[in-house]
């Protein structure tokens, strides 16, 4: 098991008496973190960021220096979904906190919390193109719920505190703190005071009760209900109340990508996750549903496909804490706008008797059975790579974390993995970032706890993509497992050039892919490469009991594409299973 | 190890897409369940929204870039600051569907330094400022029009003629065209800027009238 030794944190808001007074807008900043107990934060030297770094020497936060600024941010927001607080990440001015942005996107769609810090030129600098110079807080705006650009010493800790507050409250995600290099080296002796987000953006918590009675009524007298958990769920922790209201009104539940664990994936009430390579059986549940119970989702366009035939026969009852979500891309017939937790709670104080919904569970139950998750295995084609989930799952526990790139891979690691616990599926999903899962791995590594196995199923295109993380997880020793679905394909692309362009493998085939078990070796990690159904087994759990870094190389059948599908903007009841129904 | 007889031979089964049970159910664009043979889709309209937003730099390109990035028609948009120290109001004027509308003032409640925002009623008291140059070949025509309407003449030379109009759109839409026959060389238009009428807030939660009070901010809905 990798070496964590993450310090005690503090209480929130109750520095030690032993702790030096603050003397610089560094120190202050570094305080504030300490203060709400902050345990680890990842990042990348540079010039305009180095006095924060100087005051992170005498700091217990443990600092994860990684290969490039995008694992940075992509590190910490897995640390984030693994932990449910905000992650932390740094880097400097210019290409720095440029690197950055890929990351907080990804953060910023899948309503992550993230907290940036970025350096700056110094303050007098700023305007005249100096060296490293990006109009960082310009260039983030739209990305950010909302960035700081450091102005004084003296309030630069509060502002710190501000800025990691507001990610975390609500509805999460990223925010940035640009800091100039003066205001990081002026003398201050403010000490950060409590951390509070900013009066201007408090949610609301508590669903109107006269709209919850309504809601309540419209759910007693559904006769095909269904529920749709989005990861609203998690990371309003509410998976408990989610579960008990699920299985208290035994109503069939349907989850987001995001969502994948809100609902164990096991229970005969769930149908896995719906969307473009969703379940068959969600597909159809969400098609046929007459009341669609929507918690903590956005309405992704992946998830709905064409809006015109989205659930085509539901009212929809939306709780979202965001009420910028409601009404959106779906129309909500019974929005309740509050924490996912607190509404389900009293949805459940409204209800007296459950819908009457027998016959709908049958119909679930056909559809089941209908539409299994399969896969054929013929003798004389490669390795399936659905077959290599299925064999990491069984090797691992229900706690195992998985992280994942982008693409092919992602889908078989979402549909042929079990999950059965919450922010145990770390993937960039709005965004759909390439490149997301060995940095992610390493985030998720560190926030984890020791007995929890992380894994990140990579394809081999997005491995490529931030490949150099590896050094950092053998110089951090970090045990993390990475099975490589390599079918040297851009395999999505791939796939949806034989389906829609008429099998023009346009700049989606690599001739040459490098040998990624040799490779690992060269970074320090060790290496497997696997070709055979029968090496699988034995090869994942020697990768697994190596106490370190591991990279399995498995070589797939690349002609393996991913089903069910809803072709884009299609409605979801009409997913192929075949290359021939598309 | 599992033998390759363990392995499942079968692929994914389910009949055709064409086969499967389909409801007769539709939404349209905006994702409102329709009646297919009732109206379907929303009319875009005219909203004049105001915002309180605090003074912070760069709040109005937050509030720009907001516009732009999730392609909201916005007409003119109007800031200045208020009794409040640190305190400024925005006026906009959009085109947009309902639905729309609702989206720009809760995208708008979001941003950190917005306090309040909401949609001023059709009766709000609403004005615009225009600036006309014309040619000065008629002084005197282009008096008596400017008289008409309630103008100012800012700046007469030997070739043109400025005058300053304000009132609701119509007029000054009215205005321009009774100009016209002089010859409009320039022109500039602030677009609106509105407040509520009589006792009510022109934003939700708003203190109106005192310079000493703070406005109360709201909670963003």
């Amino acid at each position: 098991m990798s070496k964590q030794a993450p310090p005690d944190a503090e209480e929130a808001g109750e520095p030690e008496t032993t702790q030096s007074p603050v003397t610089t807008g560094s120190e202050s900043v570094i305080r504030a973190l300490e203060n709400e107990g902050v345990e680890a934060a990842f990042g990348v030297q540079g010039g305009a960021i180095m006095p924060v770094y100087d005051a992170l020497y005498h700091s217990d936060i443990r600092h994860i220096t990684m290969a490039h600024e995008q694992g940075a941010a992509h590190a910490a927001d897995a640390f984030s979904v693994v932990r449910n607080e905000p992650g932390v990440c740094m880097a400097t001015s210019g290409p720095g906190a440029t690197n950055l942005v890929t990351g907080i996107a990804d953060a910023n769609m899948d309503s992550d919390g993230l907290l940036a810090l970025t350096g700056q030129v110094p303050s007098d600098m700023v305007g005249s193109d100096a060296f490293q110079e990006t109009d960082t807080t310009g260039v983030t705006a739209p990305i950010t719920k909302h960035n700081y650009f450091a102005s004084d010493a003296d309030t630069v800790g509060d502002t710190v505190g501000e800025a990691l507050a507001l990610a975390d409250e609500g509805r999460p995600g990223p925010t940035l703190v640009d800091l100039p290099k003066d205001v990081t080296l002026g003398e201050t002796d403010a000490e950060p005071g409590p951390a509070a987000p900013p009066e201007t953006t408090r949610p609301q918590y508590v669903a109107d009760e006269d709209d919850v009675q309504t809601a309540a009524d419209a759910i007693e007298a559904a006769e095909r209900p269904l529920l749709l958990f989005g990861g609203g769920v998690i990371k309003a922790d509410a998976t408990d109340e989610a579960r008990a209201f699920a299985r208290d009104y035994e109503i069939p539940v349907v989850t987001t990508m995001p969502g994948i664990g809100s609902f164990p994936e096991d229970d005969d009430l769930c149908l896995s996750w719906a969307g473009m390579h969703g379940t068959g059986y969600a597909n159809m549940a969400i098609t046929h549903t007459d009341l669609l119970i929507a918690v903590g989702t956005r309405f992704d366009d992946r998830l709905t496909g064409g809006i015109d035939t989205f659930a085509p026969e539901a009212e929809v009852i939306h709780i979202d804490i965001d009420p910028a979500e409601i009404s959106k891309n779906v129309y909500a017939d019974y929005p309740l706008i509050g924490d996912a937790g607190i509404v389900i709670d009293q949805l459940d104080d409204a209800i007296d008797t459950a819908p009457e919904a027998d016959e709908w569970r049958e119909q679930v139950q056909t559809w089941k059975d209908e539409y299994p998750m399969d896969y054929a295995t013929p003798d004389d084609e490669p390795l399936k790579p659905q077959f290599v989930v299925e064999v990491l799952d069984e090797a691992t526990s229900d706690e195992a974390i998985v992280t994942t790139g982008v693409g092919q891979h992602q889908m078989w690691a979402a549909q042929y993995w079990t999950y059965s616990e919450p922010r145990t599926w770390v993937s960039s999903h709005g965004l759909g970032t390439m490149g997301y899962g060995l940095p992610a791995a390493i985030g998720a590594r560190i926030a984890a706890d020791d007995d929890q196995e992380v894994v990140c199923v990579d394809g081999d295109g997005s491995f490529l993509m931030t490949i150099q993380e590896l050094s950092v997880a053998v110089r951090e020793e970090l045990d993390i497992t990475v099975a490589v679905l390599n079918n040297e394909y851009i395999g999505m692309v791939r796939q949806w050039q034989d389906a829609f362009f008429e099998g023009r493998r346009m700049a989606a085939e690599y001739n040459w892919c490098p040998e990624f078990d040799k490779l690992a070796e060269a970074f320090g990690a060790r290496g497997f490469r696997v070709d055979d159904y029968d090496e699988v087994a034995d090869t994942v759990e020697e990768a697994l009991e190596y106490d370190g870094p591991s990279v399995i190389d498995f070589h797939i059948d690349p002609a393996e594409n991913v089903y069910p599908m809803v072709p884009s903007g299609g409605a979801n009841g009409q997913f192929a299973l075949t290359d021939d129904q598309l | 190890m599992s033998s390759d007889d363990d392995l499942p031979k079968h692929g994914l089964q389910g009949p055709a897409p064409e086969e499967r049970p389909h409801p007769e159910g539709r939404r349209n664009s905006q994702g409102i369940r329709i009646d297919p043979e009732a109206e379907a889709e929303h009319e875009p309209r005219r909203a004049v929204i105001s915002a309180l937003v605090e003074d912070d730099p760069g709040v109005l390109s937050r509030v720009s870039g907001l516009f732009s990035r999730r392609q909201f028609n916005i007409e003119s948009l109007t800031v200045g600051p208020t009794t409040v120290e640190n305190h400024s109001r925005i006026t906009m004027v959009v085109e947009e569907p309902d639905p729309g509308i609702d989206q720009i003032e809760k995208q708008l409640a979001k941003l950190k330094p917005v306090i309040s925002v909401g949609e001023l009623d059709a009766d709000a008291v609403r004005t615009e400022l225009v600036l006309l140059k014309v040619e000065g070949d008629d002084p005197d025509k282009v008096h008596a029009v400017t008289e008409m309407y309630d103008g100012q003449t800012l700046d007469a030379g030997p070739r043109t003629i400025t005058v300053q109009l304000t009132g609701d759109e119509q007029k000054i839409d009215d205005a321009i065209d009774a100009f016209r026959q002089f010859g409009i060389i320039e022109i500039a238009r602030t677009g609106y800027t509105a407040l509520a009428r009589g006792d009510q807030a022109t934003v939700p939660g708003e203190k109106p009238g005192t310079a000493d009070e703070p406005t109360q901010p709201t909670n963003a809905q």
